[in-house]
């Protein structure tokens, strides 16, 4: 079964969010998408300072099996991407809510997609 | 995936975390834990694999060699009883219609074992071949499971479970012995590039065998493998994949594999004046193994562009090596261009091709 954390946010697409307070959040992909994806080998990111919209393309993670575009939850500024993912995109496979985090945005609180919480996201990977 | 045929040993991969998918019609494990990581363990100690979708196929009769000689373009009077030959069945045009071992049993006894993909089609070319020989074919996919234990380990894994001398086995030999009390052909052969061996067993006998093995190799680092890590083992080593280094577009000769092509054999193939121009003549296109020092994995049917930007063939499979940490695979090229530059698009960005002959790793046996 895959893990699914209540305080975080979902995208339909696998991507996580967590927001705090004071307007910044970060952004990772679920354990459901790594599981699905299996071995991660490449991960793309974007630039810090990069203005990205509601639904922008903001990076690529590989597998052995395929690439998948990554797509962003809510639209922001990228104040800081994890520097350890190029190196080590496997880790994304042992902790993708944690350390395999992706970005830190501060967000411009324009909408965000339609996200799911932890019990909607669940019965969408069913 | 109801659909699907398979191995006597499904349930015992699925009890163990193995991901399964439909492979050419069988549902097989992809990985268990990792495929990076099942690769290693086998690079490093041993794997074990469930090979029991391939398929074998009897042939036996007072004119068997004859039938073989003129089906396959190896030379199959070179087996002795306890040998094993590797070698492509290629059609008239010389195109790969599969590849495959045959092993001798006894005079006029032979074993072949034929990709799982191919089996049906296989069958049905050898039968139009046997016309006008006297020769049995037989279906005997269903009475053999395969086991494939691999790595450095798998000598002493495999050695304790049987009172078979293996230390006398060389490679591409095989004896029939028992193993845990199971009684198997013992093959030295496999698709890893390691040290190892293939046990053909009979199908009610599979879980105990592979629960004994896991067992006995679990203290040696014996991990289970599935098919991806078996994908990526065959690649780094540089062993074709029917239906991607090889295929009914592809030589033998084309595909590097020039020396599984006896040309001077006395009863010759089916495919022999076509394989005998394209040796003269070299091979319009052939296939180049590469390397990118790039992680971004080149996938099967990118075009590949030359130096002036023209495509000048595909690539034929890709993975990421987990040794050397890079992307790896095959091209089918020109031969014009196959000497120059290459590169693909992964993308958007251009990633060049760096030419290489496997096997991408030291390997302990080639």
């Amino acid at each position: 079964m895959s893990n699914i954390p209540a305080d975080l946010h979902y995208a339909k697409s696998h991507e996580w969010i967590r927001l705090a307070a004071d307007g910044t959040a970060l952004v990772g992909i679920t354990d459901y998408a790594q599981s699905s994806l299996g071995d991660i080998t490449f991960m793309q990111l974007p630039k810090v300072g990069a203005i990205l919209a509601t639904g922008a393309t903001f990076g690529v993670v590989e597998s052995v099996k395929a690439a998948s575009d990554l797509y962003l939850p809510a639209a922001g500024v990228v104040l800081a991407v994890n520097p350890a993912l190029e190196a080590s995109p496997e880790m994304l496979n042992r902790d993708p809510y944690g350390e395999a985090w992706m970005l830190k945005l501060k967000l411009d609180g324009s909408a965000p997609l339609e996200l799911l919480d932890a019990t909607a996201y669940a019965r969408h990977v069913g | 995936m109801s659909d699907l045929q398979r191995t006597p040993l499904r349930d015992f991969h699925a009890a163990r975390g193995g991901r399964l998918v439909d492979f050419a019609g069988w549902e097989m494990p992809v990985q268990y834990r990792s495929i990076l990581e099942e690769h290693k363990a086998v690079r490093r100690a041993a794997g074990l694999f469930d090979v029991s979708h391939m398929g074998e196929v009897e042939v036996k009769g007072p004119q068997a060699l004859d039938f073989l000689e003129n089906l396959v373009t190896n030379e199959v009077a070179r087996l002795i009883p306890g040998k094993v030959l590797y070698t492509p069945m290629c059609a008239a045009d010389g195109g790969t219609l599969d590849d495959l071992l045959i092993y001798l049993r006894a005079p006029g006894e032979y074993l072949l074992c034929v990709n799982a993909g191919n089996i049906a089609a296989d069958l049905a070319w050898m039968a139009r071949q046997a016309e006008g020989f006297a020769v049995t074919v037989t279906d005997r996919s269903a009475d053999y499971a395969l086991l494939a234990i691999q790595g450095p380990a798998s000598v002493a894994i495999l050695q304790s479970l049987t009172g078979a001398k293996l230390g006398m086995l060389a490679n591409y030999t095989f004896c029939e012995g028992t193993v845990a009390g199971v009684s198997c052909l013992i093959s030295r052969t496999g698709y890893t590039g390691e040290d190892g061996f293939e046990l053909y067993h009979a199908p009610a006998d599979a879980v105990g065998l592979a629960e004994a093995l896991l067992a006995a190799g679990a203290p040696h680092g014996l991990e289970l493998a599935g098919l991806g890590a078996r994908d990526s083992l065959r690649l780094e080593a540089g062993f074709p994949l029917h239906g991607h280094e090889l295929s009914p577009a592809i030589s033998p000769v084309a595909a590097g594999l020039g020396w599984t092509v006896k040309l001077g054999k006395a009863r010759p193939s089916l495919a022999h004046a076509a394989l005998t121009r394209e040796m003269a003549e070299g091979a319009a296109r052939r296939v180049v193994f590469f390397r990118t020092g790039d992680r971004r994995i080149v996938r099967a049917d990118a075009p590949v562009r030359g130096a002036d930007g023209a495509i000048v063939g595909r690539v034929l499979s890709g993975t990421l090596s987990p040794l050397l940490n890079e992307a790896i695979g095959s091209a089918l090229i020109d031969r014009a261009a196959a000497g120059g530059p290459l590169s693909v698009d992964i993308r958007g960005v251009e990633i060049g091709l760096l030419s290489v002959r496997p096997p991408f790793v030291p390997l302990r046996r080639g």
